[in-house]
């Protein structure tokens, strides 16, 4: 009879992943491009806030965007329509973009042309929280009429991010969404995060956030 | 979806160490998965057993044990346990400190395997 044996493994399952991610990271650096992976749910106005983004951000930084879809070209055809460069990565069903998929895309753009690339994850909260992109900074939007509760029900994307940006805010006036309960939820999780309020509509906030990002980016590749 | 590039992942790592200890069969996978995961041991069994057909894999059980969230607090750097989803109610026990960082929970770490 064959005997049972335990043999020992000792491997993070994402280590993969984690090392062609620092990889990316080190690319974007020596080519002096900053990555920001924007993640949300679909509807929160991801593809919005990236318009708005590069409205105020288009006349001092070369940006491309990278539309992580898991199977059509709608947001990648509207930026391209502000003649904005835009690469589609079709995740062919994946909940989430992985760093292969995203070094795959930096690889098919003249990378040294840009100084952002705003990269818009698939929509979803829970698989693009667990699995690195390789991006130098990490985004989350969150609008207003998804509740003030959802740190609650994913607690890892708000612990992952840098920066969260609550969206719709000019909705505020007709929900029971209190900023003060998310922001204190927030920073229970994550007490260096950077909170910005906005509204892709009204442009409420916009510039602030913008500004932000672009600091970010000249102390980044400069 | 997210269960099936999780679980692809988890099977490869195996079957790798599988074929480095020359090994007939894997009958157990002992895991320790995230408390912060959202994934559910009877739904990653499933999809074990779907993608693990006809390998050396097929048939192991996956024996999970679930990592605790741990925060530390900044102020006075101890580290305790808390019930993520009492977020509302996390201080650090030792200070009441309310700035705390998440210092474990996540993630997917295959221990060891039993095989013949």
């Amino acid at each position: 009879m064959d005997e049972v044996r335990l043999i020992e493994v000792k491997e993070d399952i994402l280590a993969d992943n984690k090392k062609v991610a620092e990889g990316l990271r080190q690319k974007l650096a020596k080519d002096k491009a900053f990555l920001v992976n924007l993640m949300a749910s679909p509807g929160a106005g991801k593809t919005s806030l990236i318009l708005k983004t590069i409205e105020v951000l288009r006349a001092d930084l070369n940006i491309g965007v990278i539309e992580a879809d898991i199977d059509s070209k709608v947001d990648s055809e509207k930026v391209a329509a502000q003649g904005i460069y835009a690469i589609q990565l079709r995740t062919g069903g994946f909940c989430h973009v992985d760093a292969t998929m995203v070094a795959q895309c930096i690889d098919a753009m003249d990378v040294k042309a840009f100084d952002l690339i705003l990269l818009e994850n698939v929509g979803n909260l829970v698989c693009p929280a667990e699995v690195d992109a390789g991006a130098t900074l990490n985004a989350m939007i969150l609008s207003v009429p998804e509740g003030d509760d959802k740190p609650l029900k994913y607690p890892l994307m708000f612990s992952i991010v840098d920066v969260l940006v609550v969206n719709k805010i000019d909705f505020l006036e007709l929900s029971d969404f209190d900023v003060d309960v998310l922001r204190k939820r927030v920073l229970t999780l994550n007490p260096g995060i950077k909170i910005f309020e906005v509204s892709s509509q009204t442009g409420q906030g916009i510039e602030a956030w913008a500004n932000w990002l672009k600091e970010k980016v000249y102390a980044s590749i400069k | 979806m997210h269960e099936l590039p999780v679980i692809e992942s988890i099977l490869k790592v195996a079957l790798t160490h599988g074929q480095k200890n020359d090994v007939q069969k894997i009958t157990a996978i002992y895991l320790q998965v995230g408390e912060l995961s959202d994934l559910e041991d009877e739904w990653m069994q499933r999809y074990f057993d779907y993608l693990s057909k006809d390998s050396i894999a097929e048939g192991a059980q996956l024996k999970i044990d679930r990592v605790p969230v741990m925060m530390q607090c900044e102020d006075c750097t101890i580290s305790f346990q808390v019930d993520i989803k009492k977020i509302d109610e996390i201080v650090c026990p030792e200070c009441n400190g309310k700035s705390n960082k998440l210092i474990s929970g996540r993630g997917y770490f295959i221990k060891n395997m039993e095989v013949i």
